[in-house]
Parts: C-alpha cells; structure tokens; sequence
C-alpha cells in the first residue's frame, strides 16, 4: 500500500514535470524566438567570409584567439554615421592589443561605401554583404548592431542601437584576450 | 485509504461505488440511489480519491473536467478577444513606436488600450501559450485518470453480475416468465444474431457490444496532444520557418534560414485580363473596378552554395532549377516552399543621362547610371567625362549643406556629380536630382539632362518550411478518428440471469441512443419470452425528478 502511493507519487511528480518542462520551453522559446531568432549571447558566432574594400578577404574564424568588434551597418543610418568616427579611434587604439574591427555593410553599391568611408576617413576594415547572407545569419535587425565576439569565437553580447565612445572602449576592452 | 473488499470477494481500488468484477453499490450512497451512474462504470477515479501531497492537488486539478472545460471557455474568450482588432502581425509597421501611433491613430483610445494591455500580440504572449498547455495538461492528466480504471473495470466485469447491480441498471425488468435452459440458448443465438459478443457463466448471459466506443474520447485527446505536440515542435529551431524576402529583377539574395541557397528573380510578370479575352466572365467587373488581376509571377532560378560554404560566400554557387513562381505554386526545395506573396512594380533601376552645353543643348555623349552598382567614372567622347562623386538613393534634402539619404532604396535618386571637359579640366560640380539641378559652386556651362529610366519589378517572397504538418494531420486524423469512435458506435450490454428463486432477470445498459438497445431486447425477449422491462428513468421522471446527476 505505502509501496504503491508512493510509486503513484513519482509517477504524477513525473508526468506533471515532463508537461510543466515541455510548456514553460515552448512559451520561452516562443518569446525569445520573437526579439532575437537564432543568435543568442554564448552561441558561437556564425562563421563568414567577406572581401573588404582593399580587396582583402577577411574571415571570422580567421581571427581566433582575438576579439572581433563586428558592426552592421548602412550609409543612410544616421546612428550608424554617429558612431563610426568613434569605432574608428578605438580601432586604432585596440588593434594591437587583440581586438578587430569589422563593419559590415548591408548590401550597398561600392560608390556609396567608399565614398562614406573617404569622408569620415576611416581605417578599419569594411566590407559589403552583398546578397545579404551574413546579415541573414545574424538576424539583423534593426541598424546599427554590433555583435561582441570573444577570442573563443562565441558572441560575448549584442548590442541594437548607437553606441558612444566610451561605450565602445569597455566593449572593445571586454574582449580583449587575456 | 484503504481497498475495499466486495462481498464476492474481488478487491477493489479505495473509491470504486461499483465492484468491478459483480457489481454490487459498495457504499452507502450508491446504495441508496435507484439506478447507478455507469459513466465511468463505477470505477474509482483515481483523482477523486487522494488529495495529500502537493502533486495530488495539482493532479487532481487538472483532472477535473469542469477545470478542463473552464479552461478551454478562457482560450475561447481570450482568442475571440484576439479578432477585435488586427494583430501585430498584420500591422504595417515594424518598429514599437510606430505601431503604437498606428493602433492609436486607426483605433483611438481603445486601440491604444488593446495594444497597451497586449491584446494586439495576444497569440504570441506567454499567458495565451500558457493557457494552451495548461488545456494539454488537463487532457493529459483527465484522460489517463479515467481511461485506466475504466478500462480495468471493463476488463474485470463478470457474466454474473450481483442482483443488486442489475436492479439498478435503467432498463431492468424482473418476472417468473417460463424461462428454460432452450429459451436462454436461444437469446444467446439471437443475441449472436444481433452481432453482440455473448458470453455464458452458468445461469448469466452478458451480451456486449461496441465495447470500443468507449475508447473514444480517449483517442480523440491523444489526437489532440499529439497535435498540441506538433505546435509545441514549432518552437525547436529547423522544424517551422516563415520568413519574408523581397528580391528585385535581377538580384541574386540569399534565402533566409535555408543554410546555403540563392534565389535570382530572371523577371517579375503581372498580368491582368483583357476585355477581349474574358468579356463574359469579367466584362462588367472590368468596367467597374479598370483592371482585374490575371496572374504574379516571378521567374526564379535558384543555386546553392559550396557544400560547407560559410556565409558572405558569393562564388561557386551551383545552379539547381529555374522555376515559375506563381501564386499558390511554389518553388520547393529541401523542405522548404518558396510562395509569392507581394510585389511592387516599376522601382528604379537605371538613369540614362546626357552631358549637354546650357545654352546649346548639344550633348556631348550619354550613359546609364545602375543606381545597384553606380560607377564612379563615366568616360565620354572627345576628353569629357563625368565623375559620380556620390549617390544618395532616397534623397530627403540638406542638412547643413550635406545631402540625406532615409533609406537604400532608389525612391528619389539625386547625385553629386563633376563634369569635365576641355574647357574645364578641373570639372564643374552638379547636384543633380529628378527634374532639378544644383550648382552648389557656381554657374556651370554644362549640365546633366535626363533622359529615360528603366524600371524594374520586386517580388515580395515568403520562405516557407514546416516539419511539423505530418504531424499535425496525424493529429487530425487521430481526432477525427476518434470523435467518430464515441460518436457512431455505441457500447450496448444486455444482461440475462436465471434467478436461484426462479425468477428471471433482464438488464440493459448503454452509453447511448437507449432506443437501439431497446429494440434489440425487444427481439431477443420475442424469441425467448423474457420478463417484461421497463425504462426505470422514465417512470422516475414521472414520479418525481430525484436523480441529480453527480458533478465531473
């Protein structure tokens, strides 16, 4: 009799978990599903491969064991404008500590981008994805975001929107290689 | 709690108001009623009988079925509240801030209202999706409470069944008929006759049919978990996409979530139908309305990237197919379907320009501008040549002298331009846009003169991918399957007993349509003289209306 009441409360502690499990999964993938699909922070960042501006062919993986500051962006985001002349200077100041920069942009015209980046006299790598993929992969939306990605190559976290200086200088410092 | 000990001797789970092996009232209150409840033969649900822990509680909460009907009146309310007005989904616009001025400029104060209280994302909220597994609990839990010890009961019931069952039973009827050992052979042969499933225990006939009608219910909730278990897979990443793109003529893009395919779009076709061609079908419409859609189609061939490849890759793609999408036709490949869904016809595409003398209008050569691929030099004829210094594809106006741009797309094209020529080798510098021209430094000798545009049409795609659907129409089918069982077959049992004392007893008993089981005792008494019966809820009701029928 003990024997089987408490067989009968595992039984139901189990079936009711299994369900409980099964749903509380469900609503949170659901809700998670709708802010950002695919990409969360500690997944490992899709690979990519890109030609920059100079010709250059600059890979994701290539880059391991460094940091990778990977920006998306477009000409006509003024946010994107905002924030570029600052990336700039941090490009140059943490570069040779092990952090890249990377700033892709979504599928414009040669003319625009170099244009763009002769105005604001940029040094950094920047190259166009040009039938969108890499965008696609990392789920972008809206312009700009910028994906911290360690030296493991995992996203160290994601950032929407414009981001100031200083901002920039922690990020780049964050994934920094020890 | 302990188990109950039936005078026959069978033992009997705590909670059983009928034995289930001879069907005697096991306590005092099924004692005193004048028939039992059968619904669930008698049987101990098991949800009713212990209530200590935590979990039985919760058990037992979901196994209530005025709990489970409860819930599905909530969905019910809560998504017809969900049709009141649009959902987020279908409200053009993409960003928070703007889909709250849209409910509030289309809908007002209560469309602010909906959206604020979140009724405008209801389906998706975690309430509504947790409303929804709450109704799969409830089947899970109600259904295994029931359908076990039914099914034990029914699998435990004996010819011979206690006269004090039988006497409760609805049809009964009782009579010293001249009933010999040959008149019950024959009711059993009839009862065979009538495709029941006749069993003998000395004295006892139990004739039962359609016993499986009383899985139905059960087969029709595994439908529906099955079902729910199919929606719930949506929600794994690779089972479920549903993904817009929008591809311009011309245009190779990759297609969202497919991991390595390409979609070039050869030609977008829009086509309505002429008068000549359909005047007796849409001839009046025609007039009515101007035009009437004929066909969307786009014209797609699709590659496939390196086995491997990683994204950004844009060489080595392998052509797979060209196909014709049309509406309700689409491309499909490797679980995915790619639908038209939407189009916008006549974007810009290219700008042929002449470089002409003010005064002169003579025009010193021509060139196209690809406002996708705008080239920095145009060369033309006899040392003049055109620099394209910058483009700005949806122009807006200035801001502190420098041109804007709101978006990539070639809505109001305007260019910063140097013209140069032998007189100025130095150029002249233009600001051209459409049907309007700036000389931000000075009078110039030449300009830019327009002189025709190409156009080109987009496709609004949809990517399509559900691994779920087998299962979906497995639990569909399951349902129905299911609805049918409990719906078109009936569970009929005829009792037949010879009495120590003589007499003879007749019981009947079905889950429904008690007319048929009538009509079957009625053949089988005509053949065997039994007793007379009656329907002992029609002489209650007459009598007085006692019965209440005890809450799920």
């Amino acid at each position: 009799m003990a024997q089987s009441k408490k067989q009968r409360f595992y039984m139901r502690t189990a079936i009711l978990a299994v369900l409980v499990v099964a749903i509380v999964f469900t609503v949170y993938s659901n809700l998670n599903k709708e802010k950002n699909a695919v990409l969360q922070v500690g997944d490992k960042a899709p690979d990519f491969v890109l030609v920059d501006m100079d010709g250059t062919e600059r890979r994701l993986s290539d880059y391991k064991g460094q940091g990778v500051f990977l920006n998306f962006w477009g000409t006509w985001c003024k946010p994107c404008a905002k924030e570029m002349p600052a990336m700039d200077n941090q490009y140059a100041e943490f570069t040779d500590k092990g952090v890249q920069t990377l700033a892709i942009n979504i599928g414009e015209s040669d003319l625009k981008v170099n244009s763009f980046l002769n105005r604001y006299g940029l040094t950094f790598p920047i190259a166009i994805d040009r039938n969108k993929s890499v965008m696609e992969s990392y789920n972008i939306d809206p312009l700009p975001t910028t994906f911290l990605v360690n030296p493991e190559g995992k996203i160290e976290k994601i950032i929407k929107g414009e981001m100031t200086e200083e901002d920039i200088a922690n990020f780049m410092d964050q994934i920094k290689p020890s | 709690m302990d188990k109950i000990v039936c005078t026959c001797g069978n033992v009997n789970p705590a909670g059983t108001e009928l034995c289930e092996s001879c069907g005697r009232p096991l306590n005092d209150e099924t004692k005193e009623k004048k028939i039992v409840d059968m619904r669930y033969e008698g049987s101990a649900r098991r949800s009713q009988t212990y209530n200590k822990t935590i979990i039985d509680k919760v058990w037992n909460f979901f196994s209530s079925v005025k709990v489970g009907m409860w819930i599905i009146v909530a969905i019910l309310v809560a998504a017809a509240i969900g049709t009141i007005l649009p959902q987020v989904f279908y409200v053009p616009a993409t960003n928070e801030t703007d889909i709250a001025a849209y409910y509030e400029r289309i809908y007002g104060t209560f469309g602010t209202l909906y959206y604020q209280l979140g009724l405008s994302d209801l389906y998706s909220s975690w309430w509504f999706q947790g409303l929804v597994g709450m109704l799969g609990i409830s089947l899970v839990i109600a259904s295994l409470d029931r359908v076990i010890p039914l099914y034990k009961s029914l699998k435990k019931q004996k010819t011979k069944r206690h006269i004090s069952f039988l006497k409760r039973q609805r049809v009964y009827g009782i009579g010293k008929a001249d009933v010999s050992e040959e008149s019950l052979l024959k009711a059993e042969e009839k009862l065979k006759e009538l495709k029941y499933n006749v069993k003998r225990e000395g004295n006892a006939i139990l004739a039962e049919r359609g016993r499986f009608s009383r899985w139905g219910p059960y087969v029709n909730h595994l439908g529906l978990i099955i079902f729910l278990f199919g929606v719930m897979l949506r929600a794994l990443p690779g089972f479920y996409v549903d993904e817009t793109m929008w591809l311009r003529e011309g245009e190779t893009l990759y297609v969202p979530e497919t991991h390595g395919y390409f979609l070039e779009s050869k030609e977008f076709i829009y086509e309505t139908y002429s008068k000549e061609e359909s005047k007796e079908v849409y001839g009046e419409a025609i007039d009515r309305v101007g035009t009437i859609a004929k066909n969307y189609q786009t014209d797609v061939a699709l590659y496939k990237g390196p086995e491997g490849a990683v994204a950004g890759h844009t060489e080595d793609l392998t052509f797979e197919k060209e196909a014709s999408i049309q509406v309700n036709k689409p491309i499909k490949f490797d679980n995915f379907s790619v639908f038209q869904m939407d189009f916008r016809l006549d974007e810009l595409a290219t700008m042929t320009f002449q470089l002409q003398d003010k005064q002169t209008q003579q025009s010193f050569g021509e060139f196209t501008i690809d406002l996708a691929d705008p080239q920095p030099i145009y060369e033309l004829n006899d040392g003049y040549k055109v620099e394209v210094m910058d483009y700005y594809a949806d122009f807006t106006g200035f801001e502190e002298g420098v041109p804007q741009s709101q978006s990539p797309l070639p809505n109001n094209p305007a260019f910063l331009i140097k013209m140069y020529s032998p007189e100025f080798p130095k150029g002249e510098t233009s600001f051209v846009m459409i049907k309007e021209t700036v000389e931000p430094l000075g009078e110039n000798q030449h300009k830019i003169a327009f002189q025709s545009v190409e156009t080109r049409d987009v496709s609004g795609l949809t990517v399509r991918k559900d691994l779920t659907l087998p299962l979906l129409a497995l639990g569909g089918l399951i349902f129905m399957i299911g609805v049918a069982q409990g719906a078109y077959w009936n569970h009929r049992r005829i009792w037949i007993q010879l009495l120590e004392d003589g007499q003879t007893v007749i019981a009947a008993h079905t889950n429904k349509n008690w007319l048929s089981v009538k009509r079957d005792l009625d053949k089988v008494t005509d053949v065997a003289h039994l007793p007379k019966y009656l329907d002992q809820q029609d002489i209650d009701s007459l009598e007085e209306k006692v019965d209440k029928v005890e809450g799920v």
